[in-house]
């Protein structure tokens, strides 16, 4: 009970922190950090519902970015102004209905994770009856369905043109506010039972069902719990961006997502967190790779999309020689920083 | 009866593995399945479970007070639901999580919270050695405790029938017993039990009814005494 009070008290001093950290950081510094700063918080939220689908439940999906592109569309359709989609509909007219929807920007992203969870949740019931590296083309083919979808609907979604000029809403306190309710979510989901039955689900399908678990079921929960979380981190990725269009929903963009989950280790919420500052944080630092570099004499010239060169050797290094990542399935605990009391506590326990 | 199993054929791919046999369980009895390896005991026992998909024959299962319903097509999370709980071969603890969590997933399907926390104290009472060990991961436990866990979390569903593929296997013998008696005396409280085995002698002295399974066909059947005292028996499984 005693370290109960202990660990709420520290977990607070960090929420203080962070707080204090928001409330310091938009007069502080510049435009192009704060970017990258929102950019974390988002990813975290990406990864944080990937590694519930992947890590936790192991199912192998590759469909993220098609959620992902759900949710942008929706929050950014229902905040776009009625003479934004007038102007923005050059190709063919807006369907009428949507012209006048309109919603405030936190009801969009609510709105933005239910229309990618709803997605989410019938793609599942044909694909998860699928396993392994067949799930994960499968979920791959259904996010590029999504995506060209998109493309094609364009009285909705203004096909293959995009979003433009989308009212931006998206800063510290709303990337960071979405990022601390998924991750207290998450860690309260996998520290109750039914985190247990997700893991059980993982790694032993049969032990599962003959408890009762209905791991179809269990699974396809899991797969909309996690697409929700999708819907919400494309949907704010979109507004902090201000423009969307079909091309940044590829599979390039699972990608990133993926990197993030297996760098800081599959099935772990702590790995996931520290996995998005990392990428988030390398994808930019890397950039000058893609801008000329002299070297006394030598000029190597810039190649754009050597980051993500780069990128994939990293990626293969983590998996030949780190393949559990950087956290494996372990989590952060305030324990690490207090010697353990807890040889004497287990065995007084024994004998009552 | 409880259960009555008639004409169970089961087939993978081409081999008939279990050839039409006929069995019944009353409520309250221990009732073993005992064979040499690959006989089809592990195979009949998870037709009942739910874990085998498309055998033919048809097996009745009562519970008490209600119709007699037939277990053919239905998925191993209904039987459980249905009060059967299967404690698999090979244990199947989940190394990752702890005796408590492996134990509070056994009560999957259950809703009552205090009665729960009472079952786990229950299978606390009957192995000790996992309340010292209720914080340890499942995969740190030893093989017989890890058994052990594998018994306390098929109880935890508070099934009727209590099903055990092998609880023996890979356990020293001073853990056979610990084990066996813990059977008994969950017998000795009310469980229905069918209990699969090689350790032909440690089950035949705790049964009620047995049955021999010789490459899918039940060859003996009869009480546990007379098993242990047949001539057929002594010399194939009891080693002369």
């Amino acid at each position: 009970m005693k370290t109960a009070v202990r660990n709420a008290f520290l977990n607070l001093l960090i929420l203080g922190a962070l707080l204090g950290f928001l409330w310091w950081a938009p007069a502080n510094l510049d435009n192009y950090k704060l970017r990258i700063i929102n950019l974390i918080a988002i990813n975290a939220i990406l990864g944080l519902s990937l590694n519930l689908i992947y890590g936790m439940t192991g199912m192998f999906s590759l469909g993220h970015a098609g959620f992902m592109a759900v949710g942008a569309y929706v929050s950014s359709l229902l905040i776009l102004t009625v003479e934004q989609k007038n102007t923005m509909w050059i190709l063919e007219p807006i369907a009428p209905w949507l012209l006048h929807l309109q919603t405030p920007f936190v009801v969009s992203l609510v709105l933005a994770g239910l229309a990618a969870a709803l997605v989410g949740w019938v793609i599942a019931w044909p694909v998860l009856r699928l396993g392994g590296d067949y799930l994960g083309i499968a979920t791959l083919g259904f996010a590029e369905i999504i995506r060209i979808l998109i493309v094609n609907l364009t009285p909705y979604t203004n096909g293959s043109l995009g979003l433009k000029g989308i009212p931006a809403h998206t800063d510290l306190w709303m990337t960071y506010g979405c990022f601390v309710v998924v991750l207290a979510f998450m860690v309260r989901l996998m520290k109750s039972n039914f985190g247990n039955v997700l893991r059980a689900v993982r790694d032993d399908e049969i032990a599962a069902r003959t408890m009762g678990v209905d791991t179809f079921k269990v699974r396809v929960l899991a797969f909309t719990i996690g697409s929700f979380g999708a819907g919400m981190g494309g949907a704010l990725m979109g507004n902090l961006i201000t423009t969307i269009d079909p091309k940044m929903f590829t599979i390039t963009q699972t990608y990133s997502v993926l990197m993030i989950v297996v760098v800081g280790g599959l099935g772990s919420i702590t790995g996931t967190v520290i996995g998005s500052v990392l990428i988030t944080v390398m994808l930019e630092w890397l950039r000058f790779v893609e801008s000329p570099i002299r070297m006394g004499a030598f000029v190597v010239p810039g190649v754009p999309g050597m980051r993500m060169v780069l990128f994939s050797v990293l990626l293969i290094a983590v998996i030949i020689f780190r393949r559990e990542g950087i956290m494996g399935t372990r989590e952060f605990s305030w324990d690490w920083f207090f010697p353990k009391p807890a040889k004497t506590t287990q065995t007084k326990e024994a004998r009552e | 009866m409880m259960l009555d199993i008639k004409n169970l054929n089961i087939w993978y791919g081409g081999i008939h593995a279990v050839k039409g046999i006929h069995m019944n369980i009353e409520k309250g009895e221990i009732v073993t399945l005992i064979g040499a390896n690959g006989a089809g005991k592990s195979s009949a026992i998870r037709a009942i479970a739910g874990l085998v998909k498309g055998y033919k024959g048809n097996i009745v299962y009562t519970r008490s007070g209600e119709a007699a319903v037939s277990l053919s097509g239905r998925p191993p999370e209904e039987m459980v639901k249905m009060g059967i709980a299967l404690s698999p071969e090979g244990r199947r603890i989940l190394p990752q999580l702890t005796v408590e969590e492996n134990l509070r997933l056994g009560a999957y399907i259950r809703h009552d919270k205090a009665g729960v926390a009472e079952d786990i104290d229950y299978v606390y009472g009957l192995f000790p050695r996992l309340q010292e060990r209720r914080r340890q991961k499942g995969g740190t436990l030893s093989g017989g405790e890890q058994q052990m866990l594998a018994v306390g979390r098929a109880l935890m569903s508070r099934p009727d029938l209590l099903m055990l593929d092998e609880p023996s296997l890979g356990l020293a013998p001073i853990l056979v017993s610990e084990v066996f008696s813990v059977i008994r005396e969950l017998n000795r409280q009310g469980k229905t039990i069918l209990l699969v085995e090689q350790n032909a002698f440690a089950a035949l002295k705790i049964a009620s009814k047995a049955y021999v399974l010789e490459v899918g066909s039940i060859v003996i059947e009869g009480t546990g005494e007379e098993l242990l005292q047949d001539s057929r028996v002594k010399e194939a499984y009891l080693g002369g």
